[in-house]
């Protein structure tokens, strides 16, 4: 059976979280790009990705938080991302992630971590 | 070099074909000696490659046939990729610098960068119109 990618927004005051679900991979990557496409249009700069039910990501799925992580940050926003399993954030590591993302262990530290810019 | 039990399946050029692929790897894999570690490992290289030939050897053209084989030898799971396309010229491979990507806002090359530190082995190689990619992890 085909396991979708599905992504649910949520607002939290100027902070917006998005919860990706399922299989980031190379037919599945578009649908994140035009969420931070639609995001950056309606200048929604500050962003979390909850990656607490993705299962799997593929190189794809990185190359799309690499597209727009300079464009989001010089618009004095940025990309964290929260909640990964160890699978997920291996591949993360692998790719040398953690020293250029903000890459939080839980939504809530994520969000402290805006608040406290502030 | 490969044990005469293997399995293959054929599958088209189109990441449409991304999950039944991994789905075939990890039906094999998980009858083998390996822990879920490398199971995850071996599927996303198998990913990185597929989609490589997709992309690269292929230019998205959906109508291309990418054969897949697997199987186990000598202390070794293997996986070889097999397509008629542009060849990938792996002398001419550099790996990818993330911050200088990022700058400069591209995407992708990190595929081969990832299969390379998945796997213990990988080679490329071009008999005729045939271009495959075998590669082996240590089980």
């Amino acid at each position: 059976m085909m396991k979708s990618f599905t992504i649910t927004k949520r607002q939290e005051e100027h902070i917006t979280i998005l919860e990706i679900n399922g299989e980031l991979d190379a037919h599945t990557a578009f649908k994140l790009e035009q969420q931070f496409k639609n995001l950056i249009e309606i200048e929604a700069y500050h962003i979390i990705v909850n990656c607490s039910n993705l299962q799997y990501i593929a190189s794809a799925g990185l190359g799309v938080f690499m597209a727009y992580i300079e464009d989001i940050r010089n618009l004095g926003g940025d990309i964290k991302l929260s909640d990964m399993t160890g699978d997920v954030y291996h591949v993360f590591d692998l790719l040398g992630f953690p020293s250029l993302y903000d890459i939080h262990k839980n939504e809530s530290e994520a969000l402290s971590s805006y608040k406290n810019q502030k | 070099m490969k044990d005469s039990k293997s399995h293959s399946i054929n599958v088209s050029s189109s990441t449409q074909h991304l999950q039944e692929v991994r789905s075939f790897v990890q039906t094999y894999v998980s009858h083998c000696d390996v822990n879920k570690d490398e199971i995850a490992e071996i599927i996303l290289a198998v990913d990185e490659a597929y989609t490589n030939i997709i992309k690269h050897a292929y230019k998205n053209e959906p109508n291309h046939t990418i054969e897949i084989e697997l199987g186990t030898s000598s202390g070794s799971f293997w996986i070889q990729l097999s397509d008629t396309g542009h060849h990938f010229n792996a002398d001419k491979y550099q790996p990818p610098n993330l911050l200088k990507r990022i700058k400069n806002k591209e995407r992708g090359g990190m595929g081969v960068y990832l299969i390379n530190k998945l796997m213990d082995s990988v080679e490329y190689s071009s008999t005729g119109k045939t271009n495959t990619i075998l590669m082996r992890k240590r089980i």
